[in-house]
């Protein structure tokens, strides 16, 4: 069997050669199976939100190779890997255009990795199954397809990236902090929605996430990340008998150092 | 007293038909601009080189024989490149937008120097059988002047037509989205730097287009015709905004009221203009008229935002 997505040994650092120098990855390796469900933690300037950039191709990394169903993405620009990825952002602001209708954006979204072509942008028939899939959300918003994205909240945001990034099959997706943003009751929701949508379409996935219970309550696997390294992999019973004070002792025991993010502490 | 007096208002109605046709030819360019500046978000200044390119391309054309139709394509063609050679500075060669732009202007200027051998080739209607000429709209009987604007309004119409067509397509949504959020339209697997070149290409296109009407309209092109043209673009697109915004929102066909708001902004600032100079406002002042008409309109959308802000702060 082979792995859903393998990142072998990638580097990358920014500012080269300049007083801002930062080594984002120093030696990454991972292997997901398919239907992974794997939450990323770490202090800040880990390299949680930095590995998920690099599999989406978003600069070029230094060294290493990502391979994502057998086949190398690591050479291919941002475009040609959205072919293989799904993504869901911190800021919602990220995922949708705000200046266009729900329906327009969930459109788009079912193309994605196609060649836009002059067909028409949206058929009767999209526009019914989209009605549906909105309405499995149970956020009213199948009434409002033709309002422009930019009108609705924040977590209404995020519910329609993840369900643009499930629209059509994404061979990975990547969740980033997608509910950082959110008051704790909608975040709540939004993780919810994030769950079934994994689960009914038998995703592999990758959740970066400040918050350890989430981290702990959510996937079959978990890592955890410090100064662009993977420093603790836990997956199966090992990882649902966890615990937070347990995270908090591994990474003090792993890193050598305080947990200084009173955020992750907290909540 | 006496000057008002002098005025006559019927020299204003007399003039004012040449305005409104004048105002619906840059209104084919205001169209271009608005593509830019508003779905692509990029402040494309391409467009003060591509107009009289398309003007300098149309009247060579016709000068050596061919017909004034068929030259209105190869100007939009001729346009499309310049729009290309913007893509390219700024999506192959990572140099800002503007700037790009501003390079392809003033390279335009020499370009069109030698397509027309001189600074201005005229193109007279007593010798050709042009597409539009401010003498359809001046002179002859009523009837033809009735026909010349009914054909006209029926062309934009078309090309209204083609163009909310082309932005409910595949493709035209993807502008949209480049031009919205380009991270979520690479999320999404659109190449927008591919996108970008396209849609600058299509603008230019229309703004090249618009030089060719303009041209056979006042019977010569001139290599500095499109010196502040992209003012009057922007002109046309925000006093259309202004004026006919939320009309144009509410209605199903949004989109195209949208475009049709953008020519009738055109059509507007002619008329003002022509009434600016009826006036006797000296011809000089013209450019820093239009200047001020196009901050004052930006600024309304934004300062009434931040009155509203401030409101809001006190209510809460």
């Amino acid at each position: 069997m082979s792995y859903a997505l393998e990142i072998c040994d990638i580097h990358k650092v920014f500012n080269r050669g300049t007083i801002n120098e930062k080594i984002a990855l120093n030696g990454v390796n991972l292997n997901l199976n398919p239907g992974d469900f794997v939450t990323i933690i770490g202090g800040n300037g880990a390299g949680k939100s930095t590995t998920l950039n690099a599999i989406a191709g978003v600069w070029p990394i230094d060294s290493g190779k990502i391979i994502i169903n057998g086949t190398d993405i690591t050479a291919l620009a941002e475009h040609k890997r959205a072919a293989y990825l799904g993504r869901v952002f911190q800021d919602p602001m990220t995922g949708t255009a705000s200046t266009m209708d729900i329906e327009e954006n969930m459109a788009i979204a079912y193309r994605r990795g196609e060649s836009r072509t002059l067909r028409w942008g949206i058929s009767s028939k999209e526009r019914e199954m989209f009605r549906e899939k909105l309405a499995t959300l149970g956020l009213g918003l199948e009434n409002r397809m033709t309002s422009k994205v930019g009108l609705l909240s924040g977590g209404q945001r995020q519910a329609i990236t993840l369900l643009m990034a499930s629209l059509k099959q994404p061979q990975l997706l990547l969740l980033d902090e997608h509910t950082a943003a959110l008051d704790p009751k909608t975040a709540a929701k939004v993780l919810e929605i994030s769950d079934k949508i994994i689960a009914e379409n038998h995703l592999t996935a990758m959740m970066v996430t400040h918050n350890m219970r989430d981290a702990i309550a959510h996937g079959n696997r978990l890592i955890m990340m410090h100064e662009g390294r993977i420093i603790y992999d836990v997956s199966g019973d090992e990882k649902s008998r966890l615990t937070v004070a347990d995270l908090l002792h591994k990474f003090e025991e792993v890193s050598g150092s305080e947990f200084a993010n009173d955020k992750m502490i907290l909540a | 007293m006496p000057y008002i007096l002098s005025l006559n208002p019927m020299a204003l109605l007399r003039a004012w038909p040449g305005s409104i046709a004048q105002g619906m030819l840059w209104g084919v360019m205001a169209l271009g601009v608005y593509i830019t500046f508003r779905l692509l978000d990029f402040a494309d200044l391409t467009v003060d080189g591509s107009i009289a390119t398309g003007a300098a391309v149309s009247v060579m054309l016709i000068r050596a024989g061919v017909h004034p139709i068929l030259s209105l394509p190869i100007a939009f063609l001729a346009g499309m490149l310049a729009g290309l050679v913007t893509g390219l500075l700024n999506t192959m060669l990572g140099i800002p937008g503007i700037l790009a732009s501003i390079l392809t202007q003033i390279s335009l200027y020499s370009i069109n120097l030698v397509i027309m051998g001189k600074s201005n080739q005229p193109v007279s209607v007593d010798n050709y059988p042009l597409v539009v000429s401010l003498r359809y709209v001046t002179d002859g009987a009523t009837a033809s002047k009735i026909l010349f604007f009914v054909g006209t309004v029926f062309f934009l119409l078309l090309l209204v037509a083609i163009l909310y067509w082309y932005f409910g397509t595949e493709q035209g949504h993807a502008i949209r989205a480049t031009g919205c959020n380009p991270n979520m339209a690479r999320a999404q697997g659109i190449n927008t730097s591919f996108i970008k070149v396209l849609a600058l290409m299509l603008s230019n296109g229309l703004v090249g287009l618009s030089g060719g009407l303009y041209a056979q309209f006042q019977g010569a092109a001139d290599v500095n015709m499109g010196r502040g043209a992209i003012v009057i673009g922007l002109a046309a697109v925000i006093i259309g905004e202004v004026l006919f915004g939320k009309f144009a929102a509410k209605r199903k066909l949004a989109f195209a009221f949208t475009l049709i708001s953008v020519i009738l902004g055109a059509v507007i600032y002619y008329m003002v203009y022509q009434f600016v100079l009826w006036l006797r406002m000296p011809s000089d002042y013209m450019k820093l008229f239009s200047a001020i008409v196009v901050a004052v309109f930006l600024a309304i959308p934004y300062l009434k935002e931040k009155r509203q802000q401030k409101k809001g702060r006190v209510t809460v």
